[in-house]
Order: structure tokens, then C-alpha cells, then sequence
């Protein structure tokens, strides 16, 4: 099984582009928790969303890399910069954006990310995965998802609907609760 | 290989919690969610990849289903609090503490 891992000292290229694409990741994760203004913070997030994009395609899954650009890049930060603008948020610099606990949340941070790369780097220390081209494919996952998991998704297709109703419903002022 | 994609699901996953617990407006501890929901998918695929088969991919595009609908209410919401409070601050929406 040890032979399998490959050593740090002859990366691939595959690993190559993945350090880059996960210190992107990983920098521009931090500028939208540490930026000063809220309309960086959204582009930001473009640029982590797009670089995590980039991780799905580097570990073959294609479909979910290019749903990830779809509706992340393309509709949930646009929506978010929707919002930003509906609840006239300060668009310039503005250094009352966060909170008193700082020190607790970076402990917690902390905390966290120590105990989640213990586990996972010794309960996966020789798991290897052979990344061979054309596994996630939209084919392979649509046959899948229509072969496997129908139900899931007709249930998902109702809730879209009930969330889809349920902002109209909370954002039209003209419908009341009796 | 497969343990560098979690340790990078596991930052990400931690930089998400801080800034859900650290920033005031809803709408950054949306975006903050959201990049906790993002790394969980990475750790969805790459087990699927470890694994060598669809189903975490799968999960992943309905994880990504879900957090769209999610913001869509969670907007609708945030925008309703904004009209009757005029601050869109998690710190202002504290009617429910004691």
C-alpha cells in the first residue's frame, strides 16, 4: 500500500496545479473573511469558487465543475451582490464589519482546523485515488442520477419549487399572514 | 494525494466557521456558508474519486441544489428583515434572545 503514495519530493503535475489552485483557494478564502469592504468580499468568493472549480476538474469530476461555475459563479454570487445592493450596504470601506469576538472565533477557527486535519491526515495518510480522465462525466452522472437516485431528485425538483414560492411569498409586500 | 484535497476541504471548512462567527452582516455569513458548503463538496468528491464511484459526486451537485435554494429564501428573508429593521446586522436581529 506505501508504495502507492507518491513522494513529496517528485510532485506530478496533477499535484502541481492542485497546490496552485488550493493556495488560490485558500488566499482568496481569507480576503472574503478579512476584507474591509463588502462588495470585494462577493468577488473574492468568485475567486475561491472558481479555483475550487478548478480542484473538481484536476480530480476528473467535469459535470460538478461546470455546475459549480453555473450556479455558484453565476447565480448564487450574483444573487448575493443582489442583496448586498437590496440592503444598501456600505459599498466603499467600511470598518465596523465585524464583530466583538474575535479572539473566541479564531480560537474556534483554530480549534477546528487542528482537530479536522488531525483526523484526516491520519485516517487517510495512504489513501490514494487514481485520477484516470472521463469518470464524471455529465453521461456517466445523468445516467446515474436517473438510474439510482430519482427520487432524491424529484424531491429536490419539489423543494426548488416550495423555496421558489416561498421568496415570492416573503418578499411580495402586498401577501400578509391572516 | 487524496489526504492533500481533504486538508484543503478542512482549511476552507475553518475559514468559513470564522468568518460565520467573526462578521456582522447576514449577508458575508451567507458567503461564509456557502464556502463551508463548498468545502464539504470537495470532500464529497474526493471520496467519490477515492472510492471510485459516482455517488459523492452526485451529492455534491444536490448539496449545490440545495444551497441555491437556500440562498434564495435566506435573501427573501435578510431583504423582509432590512425593510422593517433598516440594518441587514446579525447583531440587530436579537429579538429572540433574552
Amino acid at each position: 500500500m506505501n508504495e502507492a503514495v507518491p513522494s513529496y519530493l517528485s510532485p506530478t503535475g496533477q499535484e502541481i496545479v492542485f497546490l496552485l489552485l488550493g493556495a488560490v483557494a485558500v488566499g482568496s478564502a481569507l480576503l472574503v473573511v478579512t476584507t474591509k469592504q463588502l462588495v470585494h468580499a462577493a468577488l473574492w468568493l468568485v475567486v475561491c469558487f472558481g479555483a475550487l472549480a478548478g480542484c473538481y476538474l484536476v480530480l476528473t469530476a467535469e459535470f460538478v465543475a461546470w455546475v459549480q461555475v453555473l450556479i455558484y459563479v453565476g447565480a448564487i454570487v450574483a444573487l448575493l451582490l443582489f442583496g448586498i445592493m437590496l440592503t444598501r450596504a456600505p459599498i466603499g470601506r467600511s470598518d465596523d464589519l465585524d464583530s466583538g469576538n474575535r479572539v473566541v472565533a479564531a480560537i474556534v477557527a483554530v480549534a477546528t482546523a487542528a482537530v479536522l486535519v488531525t483526523v484526516v491526515v491520519d485516517g487517510f495518510r495512504t489513501a490514494y485515488a487514481d485520477l484516470t480522465p472521463g469518470r464524471g462525466s455529465a453521461e456517466a452522472l445523468g445516467g446515474s442520477i436517473f438510474r439510482n437516485w430519482v427520487l432524491p431528485f424529484e424531491a429536490l425538483s419539489v423543494l426548488l419549487l416550495a423555496a421558489l414560492i416561498g421568496a415570492i411569498v416573503l418578499s411580495r409586500t402586498d401577501i400578509r399572514g391572516r | 494525494m487524496t489526504t492533500h484535497y481533504l486538508v484543503l476541504s478542512a482549511l476552507l471548512f475553518s475559514i468559513g466557521a470564522v468568518g460565520v462567527l467573526v462578521r456582522r452582516n447576514a449577508i458575508v455569513v451567507f458567503m461564509c456558508v456557502e464556502l463551508m458548503l463548498n468545502a464539504c463538496n470537495l470532500a464529497f468528491v474526493t471520496f467519490a474519486r477515492q472510492h471510485g464511484n459516482l455517488d459523492g459526486q452526485i451529492i455534491a451537485f444536490f448539496v449545490m441544489v440545495v444551497a441555491a435554494a437556500e440562498v434564495v429564501v435566506g435573501l427573501a428573508i435578510i431583504v423582509t428583515i432590512f425593510r422593517t429593521r433598516r440594518s441587514a446586522s446579525v447583531d440587530d436581529a436579537n429579538l429572540l434572545k433574552y
